[in-house]
């Protein structure tokens, strides 16, 4: 349909642009177990997108405190492990910035623990550690985390199977259909090779954009190193969200 | 600039994702509040206790970007089971010269073993002309539009959401 039939019926609804084949892991993964049940055998039915796709919700102020960023400073001591900075930037694939958007991150403490019930890895837990933050980006789509970097641990997948180092994150965007959670990898990482969460992001390119980008600039001497992760979202062609006649 | 990849939410998303009100998009005794309610099932019918839906609506009228949070989010107990106190939503507007959508929710779900999350709608029961009439509905065959019906229930509406399975969602590609 053309622009100006699109105007024409009073309301413009722009369309977000498909990621790049290869870019998101299939559904049924065989070498990731808990794919096995929980994936959908029928094929997805393309959804054209609609208002309720291309808007999403917009969390205020009031809901985080620039204390939900700093995960080190979230109980009475410090935490034990090495002190990082986690920074980047959410912005559209066309590298326009997503500004005052939430990321939430969370992630197991230094010794590869994460302070849930579920996990019985025998590590210590750290009581300065709860391991979850929050923040909104900025105006130009900017966040900064400071955190603990975290541990690999194991896990039952296959025999001696372990997790890479990483940190959760969720992103929202400025659309539904930009809903995005992931995970942040650290360079260098020995243990890529034999991690089918990892692995299964079917385009070699795309899982090195999971991993964060050591940066010496963005250190702070004395005190913490900085790693940079940008998050790349879908973006839409510059229509107006809606227009009126 | 190529797009991130996602990864699974894993099972221990709880440290950070359900905190605060994410079950109330509306507050509890809001006049005309539903809960809109249900559980995920595997595809052996087993329920998933570490899944994570999230939802997304317009308001009574219709419009988003209102005063009107529009947001909920909800993990599962042990049954498998979530719910989100809001408001029913309104039928919105069509566009394109489409005929108007009939009140829906748009559904995400997360949850260990699913490495990109699962898109449904949930569309309600007791809205029939406005469904018969809904250009996403109108593409569907009946047995996958009534994975998207949540039923009247006591407090509000109920849809269980099979990931897979005879009963399984019609779930959408966006």
């Amino acid at each position: 349909m053309t622009d100006t039939a699109r105007r024409a019926s009073g309301l413009v609804v722009p369309t977000f642009r498909p990621d790049p084949d290869g870019t998101h892991p299939p559904l049924d993964y065989g070498g990731y177990k808990s794919t096995a049940l929980r994936h959908p055998k029928r094929p997805l039915v393309p959804l054209p997108h609609r208002l309720t796709e291309t808007t999403a919700p917009v969390f205020g102020g009031d809901r985080v405190t620039e204390a939900d960023a700093d995960l080190t400073q979230h109980h009475d001591g410090d935490p034990q492990g090495e002190r990082i900075i986690v920074y980047g930037q959410v912005v559209e694939d066309d590298r326009r910035p997503v500004p005052n958007t939430l990321v939430e991150i969370w992630q197991a403490n230094a010794a590869g623990r994460y302070r849930h019930a579920g996990d019985q890895h025998p590590a210590p837990l750290d009581p300065h550690f709860t391991g979850g933050g929050r923040c909104l980006t900025d105006a130009e789509g900017r966040f900064r985390f400071i955190t603990i970097k975290p541990g690999a641990y194991p896990w039952g997948n296959h025999h001696n199977a372990w997790r890479p180092a990483h940190i959760h994150f969720s992103v929202f965007g400025r659309a539904f259909v930009q809903r995005l959670v992931t995970q942040m990898y650290f360079p260098g990482d020995p243990l890529f090779f034999q991690d089918p969460i990892f692995n299964s992001v079917p385009d070699a390119a795309a899982r090195e954009r999971m991993i964060c980008r050591f940066d010496l600039e963005q250190t702070r001497p004395e005190w913490a190193l900085a790693y940079q992760f940008d998050v790349v979202l879908r973006g839409a062609d510059a229509t107006p969200m809606e227009e009126h006649h | 600039m190529p797009t991130t990849p996602s990864q699974t939410v894993g099972p221990f998303f709880a440290i950070e994702l359900p905190y605060g009100d994410g079950r109330y998009a509306v507050p509890e005794g809001t006049p005309g509040a539903v809960w809109l309610r249900g559980r995920v099932l595997d595809g052996d019918g087993a329920p998933v206790p570490d899944a994570l839906v999230e939802t997304w609506q317009a308001d009574p009228s219709g419009q988003f970007g209102g005063d009107f949070r529009g947001f909920g989010r909800s993990g599962t107990d042990d049954e498998g089971r979530w719910a989100i106190l809001t408001l029913k939503p309104g039928p919105i507007p069509g566009a394109s010269g489409e005929a108007a959508q009939a009140p829906h929710v748009d559904l995400n779900i997360f949850a260990r073993g699913l490495l990109h999350q699962v898109v449904t709608r949930l569309y309600f029961a007791d809205e029939g002309q406005a469904n018969a009439a809904d250009p996403v509905l109108a593409g569907l065959d009946e047995d996958a539009r009534a994975t998207l019906v949540a039923q009247p229930c006591a407090d509000g509406y109920e849809l269980d959401v099979h990931l897979q399975g005879p009963h399984e969602t019609t779930f959408f590609a966006v």
